[in-house]
């Protein structure tokens, strides 16, 4: 089981107080409608799944309720950072 | 060993808004909801629990009028929802009560890790609760009310045996 | 040949664990004293149902060699006879079956981990009639039949598919595997609990007890955990040498008691560290109850643990490798480490007359320890061409013979028992039978890696020695002690000392042994097993390699070799050895095997823990189930929630209780629990701009104590979720969601919340479980509700889709004019703890209107009537809203899914649509999920149309009806179509989904 550092409880936690949320600095287009049907699709169903280190979301669900972002290896399981929405991948 | 007896009814009330909803609210609820992540303040039979970083649990007697509380905050953005019926709180109390409860919570509640005063929202087996030390045997677990007959159950058999 | 075998000791041997004139005899092989067993008080147990005495103290194992009985099992493939093999977990022979009576029978268990209690009842397994005479093996008999990758080549591909399913899988089954699993309920309780510590132990060895005292010295939380009853390892059996000046079971013994006293340190005897996790987490399997002859009820069988350490520590040793030679695997070859074991911890005598066989100095130990306990050495056979360090030097001193450059060329069973041994020197052809009753090898020890590479630490390969050492391992573990290399107590205790910055104990008194390498013989062939337990010999592995399997993944897959329940951690080794000598590579270049947890085997019952029965999943109860009970009420399960699902009358089956239902719902009033509705406060300044973008529907338009229906959409365009939103104020909702979409709703809110529009001001708060629900529908719904209500709900104050706060039966409330059904309906949103007294108040009004209570089945034939999806039903995931004929609210801008709802995919004219369908036999009613075609009799393959969602009988229509997705449904209304099943087509009419009031003027009234 992971141990995730939370940002904003500023402790590590179990993560099975979280729940996965998917890859992280997916941006929504701003005007969807704009968005070609080959762009949108890329929006919706296209990930990088890498094998490495991976921008990922996780939800504090059973925790502070917020939506981190967690740098982690996908090889190792390390985890290299966690920061808040918006801020800039480290 | 530890005892589960179950609290009184409550009023809680969920806030929610930035650091100076929790200054205003503090000054008409009574005690101050607290800006350090993962702490609970309280004051007599009154108390604030930190749940995120815009986010409260107000806990109050049953009796208790939120219309002050409500009046107060009028002006600022925020959100004051009153959840009372929502949940039940099991009180815990004993040496053996942590033990019971890391059947099902992942969290280290050594005190050095989970002092008194420690407040979170955290799971207990299958379900999600609010775990507030209020002393070093004494456990507050908020639970939703559906679910309190299956934390009671659990919080037993983790008991058992020791 | 010179010499043959002999047949002393035949009678004794017979007489072993039988009942001699009345009374059970007493143990052959145990010495008059030393070990750590408690001789005094006797211990009865059975084997196989012969009545036996052991020693406390003693495992299975140790007792049964203490009566002279080594033969204990039948290998899995060939039904060969095998006995005893280790002292260990690692032991791949002696799984046997413990019976405690009603329920509790534990197959495959380690005969070396079964601790012995008065009364233990075991079994031998994989053997019929009986272990000694086995029909079984005649299978062995055609063992040149069976080679590695039998059952790939003979049993695989279509055609022959038939037969084996019918004919050879049941009598591989039969013949093959291990021990069966009983076939009643477990009637033990388990128990799972978190710890956490600042260092955890794996090992309670030399090392590990020197790491833990070392680190409890200095504060640390402590955790020291070892499989074995009695913590000590390697320690157990070490009576030579002095640690710090006292002998080392002394050392040991102050060294526990220095433990126990602190409080900080936890010494966990029975606990097996089976498994390392990601970030620093081990599980282990505590046996708490296996021992005790009669275990209190109270406490579990087994506790798991998982323990998150911010430092692992593992001291789990090194795991003697048996020797690979034709005959290795008759009952009275065992290792020789373990046979020592057996003599000083056990006081047990593995045999009489033995023949050592090694190439490694630490069998010289076994030799001179066997040698003072009076058995008789009669031959060290060294494989390696010079056997002269110190321990070798020591046992020829003690006038024990050593040949040095021999082989073993095969063995003799007579009975059930090795009887001699067939020697050769060299290659020089010349060969001789030894007599001898044990046979003791070693191969050197391969380090118990297992839970450093758990953990993913990398591994190391010393070709001196032959092993995988820890490489670099995973942040915050570390190896010590024979898992590290360590090869004797002096270095063990210093690695221990230095993980915890502690002080280094002195030892004196240890006659080092000298690391050397493995020995293979490439070309050995026949009986000559590399695993024990699957059955797998040298030349499986030959054969493996030769058809072109050369990763050791690869060829451990095809000969099976390394996966039975011990995962080959005798047999590994050699497997690999021999598998990069065939390949004529070296043994890193075939790579390493994945150690996956767990290290032994961890019941079902250990893992599952206590989620079982009522416990495997919370039940949740609506603040009205008592109610419901009262009522009478059938419920049924929708997700955790237990629901009132029909409430029969006398003499009703649940058609009649639903008809009932429905119909006088239709006709004067129906109450309803609603309460697990999912149901969200959202409240802010943009709360109304927020909802918009997430719902289909135009809800920024919607006026203070107004309601509107929503859909949800994912950003797929495809519908999620719908619900109600009521606007109580112009900066609040009270919006609800479906049963089961209720966590899932919140989280997709609060994921746009937070992480797309953080610039909204606007809060999400969960009242699910704060409101009750109490639907009263019906044309009689105003008349049942009004004189309790304070205020008026007039359909002129209260219209249909209006919101109030109101006062029902004193009790404040929600009051919402929403229909599910169809008729005027109103949903009363009360806190839960008043429900159960408004139920009461409503209750006598709804009988005194001629009305009913109802379940989940009539709600959902009420709605079927009127063509109301259910997500999940009429939904699965790849329904657009314009499949089911809903159009994006007026004036509305972006919203989640919108985009996508401009798709080509989404905008085929051939989508599956809503539609309605009537069956030509109109008490038919089609079955849920059923496929929809054009022909009556549709030829295989034929591409279906549609499928049924929702099928009921329509107590309105007289009917049944059911809801259905049709491939362009909406313009096939009036087409007649076919439901094909197996006893025949049913026609169908494709009709509009709406069935009663299709204006919705009954709504309103």
């Amino acid at each position: 089981m992971l141990l995730i550092p939370c940002p904003f409880c500023a402790m590590d936690r179990p993560e099975a107080e979280f729940r996965h949320a998917g890859e992280a600095h997916l941006t929504r287009p701003p005007d969807p409608a704009a968005a070609d049907d080959a762009a949108w699709a890329d929006f919706l169903y296209h990930r990088a799944n890498p094998r490495g280190v991976i921008a990922e979301r996780w939800r504090h669900v059973h925790g502070c309720g917020r939506f981190i972002n967690v740098l982690r290896d996908t090889v190792s399981d390390r985890i290299l950072a966690s920061y808040r929405p918006g801020e800039k991948r480290p | 060993m530890f005892e589960i007896a179950e609290a009184p009814p409550a009023t809680r009330l969920m806030l929610r808004g930035a650091p100076e909803v929790a200054a205003r609210a503090g000054a008409a609820f009574g005690v101050v909801p607290p800006l350090e992540p993962c702490r609970a303040n309280q004051a007599g039979e009154r108390a604030a629990l930190w749940l995120g970083p815009d986010e409260w649990l107000l806990l109050a007697p049953s009796d208790a009028d939120a219309t002050k509380l409500a009046a107060a905050l009028e002006g600022l953005v925020h959100s004051l929802v009153d959840v009372s019926d929502g949940t039940e709180a099991l009180l815990l109390h004993g040496a053996g009560a942590a033990l019971a409860l890391s059947a099902g919570c992942p969290l280290d509640l050594h005190p050095d890790a989970f002092p008194p005063g420690m407040a979170t929202r955290t799971v207990l087996g299958r379900i999600g609760i609010t775990l507030w030390r209020r002393g070093a045997a004494d456990w507050w677990v908020e639970v939703a009310r559906s679910q309190a007959a299956y934390a009671r159950a659990f919080l037993a058999e983790a008991g058992r045996g020791w | 040949m010179i010499g043959s075998p002999r047949h002393e000791g035949m009678m004794q041997r017979l007489l072993v664990g039988r009942m001699f004139q009345g009374r059970l005899l007493p143990e052959s092989m145990r010495t008059a004293d030393g070990g750590r067993v408690e001789r005094r008080t006797d211990i009865r147990f059975s084997f196989d149902g012969a009545d036996y005495l052991g020693c406390g103290g003693d495992t299975l194992a140790s007792a049964l060699l203490a009566n002279g009985v080594h033969l204990v099992g039948r290998s899995m493939k060939y039904h060969r006879p095998r006995g005893i093999v280790a002292a260990g977990a690692e032991e791949p022979n002696a799984l046997v079956a413990v019976v405690r009576g009603g329920g509790r029978t534990t197959p495959n268990l380690r005969a070396t981990q079964v601790e012995l209690f008065e009364g233990l009842e075991a079994h031998s397994q994989n053997r019929w009639p009986s272990l000694n005479t086995d029909l079984g093996a005649l299978v062995a008999l055609a063992a040149p039949l069976l080679p590695a990758g039998f059952y790939y080549k003979t049993m695989m591909g279509p055609r022959g598919l038939g037969l084996w399913h019918r004919v050879f899988e049941p009598l591989v089954r039969r013949a093959a595997g291990l021990g069966r699993a009983p076939r009643v309920a477990d009637p033990d309780r388990y128990a799972r609990y978190y710890a956490h510590c600042d260092v955890l132990v794996a090992g309670a060895g030399p090392a590990g007890i020197a790491a833990a005292l070392a680190a409890g010295r200095g504060g640390a939380r402590t955790i020291l955990c070892d499989e074995q009853a009695e913590p000590g390892g390697a320690l157990l059996s070490e009576i030579a040498a002095l640690i710090d000046g006292i002998p080392a079971r002394e050392w040991l013994a102050q060294s526990l008691a220095e433990l126990a006293a602190m409080p900080h340190v936890r010494v966990m005897p029975r606990t097996t560290a089976f498994g390392c996790y990601p970030h620093n987490m081990v599980g282990l399997a505590e046996r708490v109850t296996d021992h005790l002859a009669a275990p209190s009820p109270d406490q579990p069988r087994e506790r798991l643990w998982r323990v998150r350490a911010r430092r692992i520590v593992l001291a789990t040793g090194a795991i003697e490798r048996p020797l690979v030679f034709p005959g290795n695997d008759r009952p009275g070859v065992m290792l020789a480490g373990a046979a020592r074991e057996y003599l000083l911890r056990w006081g047990v005598k593995v045999g009489s007359r033995v023949v050592i066989a090694t190439a490694c100095d630490t069998a010289y130990r076994a030799a001179l320890d066997l040698a003072t306990a009076g058995v008789a050495v009669k031959l060290v056979v060294d494989l390696r061409a010079a056997a002269d360090g110190p321990l070798p030097q020591a046992a020829r001193a003690a006038g024990i013979a050593v040949l040095a450059g021999g082989r073993v060329l095969g063995t003799h069973l007579r009975g059930k028992r090795l009887d001699s041994v067939l020697l050769g020197r060299g290659d020089d052809g010349r060969r001789r039978w030894f007599d001898c009753d044990a046979l003791l090898m070693c191969n050197g020890w391969t380090p118990a890696v297992h839970l450093h590479a758990q953990a993913r630490g990398a591994l190391r390969w010393e070709g001196e020695r032959g092993v995988f050492l820890p490489g670099e391992p995973a942040p915050g573990v570390e190896s010590i002690g024979a898992c590290n290399g360590a090869t004797d107590l002096a270095m063990a205790l210093a690695q221990g000392a230095a993980s915890g910055g502690g002080a280094v104990p002195v030892v004196e008194g240890e006659v080092p042994a000298l690391p050397g390498p493995a020995h293979v013989d490439a070309a050995v062939a026949g009986d000559a097993f590399v695993d024990f337990q699957n059955d797998v010999r040298a030349d499986d592995v030959r054969q493996a390699v030769a058809e072109g399997f050369h990763a050791i993944e690869h060829v451990k897959r095809y000969t099976a070799g390394g996966l039975g329940t011990d995962q080959g951690k005798t047999g590994n080794m050699n497997l690999l050895a021999l598998a990069a000598a065939a390949r004529g590579t070296p043994i890193p270049e075939l790579g390493t095997t994945t150690f996956r947890p767990p290290y032994t085997p961890v019941s079902f019952g250990t893992l599952a823990g206590p989620a079982r029965g009522e416990m495997f999943d919370p039940v949740r109860t609506t603040p009205l189930h008592a109610q419901a009970v009262a009522e009478g009420a059938v419920f049924e399960d929708v997700g955790q929630w237990k629901r009132a699902r029909y409430f029969p009358q006398a003499g009703e089956d649940m058609h009649a209780a639903v008809r009932r239902e429905v119909a006088t719902t239709r006709a004067a009033a129906g109450l309803f629990d609603a309460s697990t509705l999912g149901k969200i406060e959202v409240v802010g300044p943009d709360a109304a701009i927020f909802l918009d973008r997430l719902y289909l529907n135009a809800i920024a338009t919607l006026k203070p104590g107004r309601c509107r229906y929503g859909v949800m959409l994912s950003e797929a365009g495809f519908v999620m979720d719908d619900g109600v939103m009521a606007r109580l104020a112009p900066d609040r909702f009270h919006v609800t969601t479906t049963t089961s979409g209720a966590a899932h709703v919140l989280a997709h809110m609060e994921d746009y919340r937070q992480t797309e529009w953080p610039e909204l001001r606007v809060w999400l708060t969960s009242t699910t479980e704060h409101w009750a629900v109490l639907a009263v529908q019906g044309p009689r719904a105003r008349d049942v509700l009004a004189p309790l209500v304070a205020g008026d709900i007039s359909a002129a104050a209260l219209p249909h889709m209006a919101v109030r706060d109101l006062k029902v039966a004193g009790i404040p409330a929600r009051m919402m004019r929403v229909s599910f059904s169809g008729e005027q309906g109103f949903e009363v949103n009360a806190p839960a703890r008043h429900a159960p007294a408004l139920w009461d108040a409503l209750r006598p009004r709804i009988a005194a209107a001629g009305g009913t209570v109802y379940g989940t089945e009539a709600m959902h034939v009420l709605r079927a009537e009127k063509g109301y999806i259910i997500v999940g039903q009429e939904t699965d995931g790849t329904v657009t809203p314009g499949d089911l004929g809903m159009a994006i609210g007026r004036g509305k801008g972006d919203f989640i899914g919108r985009r996508s709802l401009a798709r080509p995919d989404m905008l085929a004219a051939d989508r599956r649509q809503l539609v309605g369908l009537l069956s030509d036999d109109p008490a038919l009613v089609l079955e849920e999920g059923a496929q929809i075609v054009a022909q009556s009799a549709p030829p295989p393959g034929t591409k279906a149309l549609g499928h049924v969602t929702s099928s009921y009988f329509s107590p309105a229509l007289g009917r049944s009806i059911a809801l259905a997705l049709l491939a362009g449904g909406r313009e096939r209304t009036g087409e007649r179509l076919f439901v094909p099943l197996a006893r025949g087509s049913i026609g169908v009419a494709v009709a509009a989904p709406v069935f009663l009031d299709p204006q919705g003027g009954r709504l309103h009234v």
